[in-house]
């Protein structure tokens, strides 16, 4: 089943990447990743200011399961972080690709927006995760 | 290769998602694992754990084997139908595994042992049973349900014939009785569990346990996956083989004083290594850790401590105190301030006494 919202680009490793109409990208997990993971109870969100490059690891969440490093799908400047996860992580489970979104990038090269997957080809890459 | 339980299909319909567990192919949650957490400490819920080894000792010597196999004094087993949580140890005082021994006959006990550990356990009472001259015959035929909860015991007493209910009733902690099921299925009722909550561990045959875990979920107990079980027994303070003892561990150091029987004569293996290890000094403890701040202890983690590093043993969130709570081994002595590295910070963490949660309830102290 294929609910993901198609203006979204996606990394293998299960980030979601939302170009904004303002240009900015905004970035949280796949639904499919929330759902691997399970249970959220902390994230560790990046520092409003940094500057990572693709594919850096920029944050943590937490599931009672396990640790997961969270990839930037582009590179840029970190500007804004969701710092309602802190006090209710969970919301990433609820809604993976709206409220629970993580962090907002000024991107600094949106050639790389071409190299993510298109939600279909993603759906592919979760399903293959289940088996 | 994997093993399945009998209810591997039924965990499947469940939409469980399902995980490798020492071999076997287990549910982890069916949904939200804080949610079959939850169900637990405030209500019922049950746990497949037909993976575990039952394991059926025989023969006139049967006790005298006992005593010999395991650190815990069966002799404290006067009654017909009680229960001992023990370790059996290696000749060094390493715990070869942790386990439950039920008294049903002078010449028939019955073991329950885990499951990663169930080739090696089998070796090692097999090599000791002989010069007893007790017959050793694991029990596959049967599955295993722990119903755990507060209203654990009066859903399953429910289920129950109506002339066999006030004997489920009446059996007391850590004891076993056989008795008729549901539709007449034979079951073994033991009142144990890995949850810190009040609730039944039943045996029943293979070819019943569907039925009865159908029963069940009609009357409203909660299927619980394996991660449910593991945040519910860490915070009643009870130890997981292989996380926080091994053979290279001994009692001593996993917190496991308490099962530990120094009794007068009585010539356990292990004995020797245990008593010599408390005369020269045990060199490290288990203790309890909690984490005020944000984040989750994990295995593994490193441990800094005044009196040298240790590591985090079992760890995680704890959904009944909403922060995380660890076992951690470390050296004896002054602890002084303990912090734990996670991702290179250095967190600070409490040393507290566990169980974490009794009752369903944090202990004083926990939670600030």
């Amino acid at each position: 089943m294929n609910d993901i919202p198609g203006d979204l680009k996606f990394a293998k490793s299960h980030e979601w990447a939302r170009v904004e109409e303002d240009g900015t990208v905004t970035v949280g997990i796949s639904d499919h990743a929330q759902s691997s993971l399970g249970d959220l109870v902390y994230v560790e969100l990046p520092e409003v200011g940094a500057t990572p490059k693709q594919g850096d690891g920029v944050a943590v969440v937490e599931s009672v399961k396990a640790a997961s490093d969270i990839y930037t799908p582009v590179s840029g400047e970190v500007i804004e972080v969701n710092t309602a996860l802190s006090d209710k992580p969970e919301t990433i489970n609820e809604d993976a690709f709206g409220r629970g979104w993580i962090f907002k990038l000024k991107i600094s090269d949106k050639a790389e927006l071409d190299e993510l997957l298109t939600p279909d080809d993603y759906a592919q890459v979760a399903e293959n995760d289940d088996h | 290769m994997t093993d399945k339980t009998e209810l591997n299909a039924t965990h499947r319909e469940l939409g469980a998602r399902m995980v490798d567990f020492g071999g076997w192919d287990m549910p982890i949650a069916y949904g939200s694992q804080i949610e079959e957490h939850h169900a637990v400490r405030k209500g019922a819920g049950m746990f497949d754990v037909s993976h575990m080894t039952v394991v059926d000792l025989t023969g006139e010597r049967t006790r005298d084997f006992l005593r010999k196999l395991v650190a815990n004094n069966v002799d404290k087993l006067a009654k017909p139908g009680k229960a001992l949580y023990t370790c059996m140890l290696n000749e060094r005082g390493g715990v070869v595994d942790d386990l439950i021994v039920y008294f049903l006959r002078e010449d028939f006990f019955r073991l329950v042992v885990n499951a990663a550990t169930r080739v090696n356990d089998l070796a090692w009472i097999e090599k000791h049973a002989g010069e007893f001259g007790v017959s050793v015959r694991e029990r596959p035929e049967f599955g295993m349900i722990a119903v755990q909860g507060p209203t654990a015991r009066e859903t399953l007493i429910g289920l129950l014939p109506e002339d066999v209910r006030e004997k489920a009733g009446k059996l007391g902690k850590f004891a076993a009785i056989e008795i008729e099921g549901p539709n007449g299925m034979p079951l073994f009722l033991a009142r144990t569990g890995y949850t810190g909550e009040d609730g039944f561990e039943v045996v029943v045959p293979n070819s019943r346990v569907v039925e009865l875990w159908k029963l069940l979920h009609e009357a409203g107990v909660a299927p619980a996956g394996l991660g449910a079980r593991d945040t519910l027994r860490l915070e009643a303070g009870m130890n997981l083989y292989g996380q926080d003892m091994d053979e290279s561990v001994t009692p001593w150091e996993a917190a496991l004083a308490w099962t530990i029987s120094l009794d007068e004569g009585r010539d356990f293996i292990g004995r020797a290594a245990l008593e010599q290890q408390k005369a020269t000094g045990v060199p490290r403890t288990m203790v309890g850790l909690v984490m005020d701040e944000k984040g989750v202890l994990r295995h593994g983690q490193k441990v800094l401590t005044a009196a040298g590093e240790g590591e985090i043993l079992s760890g995680g969130f704890a959904p009944t105190l909403g922060k995380s709570v660890a076992f951690a081994r470390v050296p004896v002595g002054e602890l002084g301030d303990v912090r734990v590295d996670i991702r290179g910070k250095a967190v600070p963490v409490r040393v507290v006494k566990f169980p974490f949660v009794r009752d369903g309830q944090p202990m004083p102290g926990i939670v600030d």
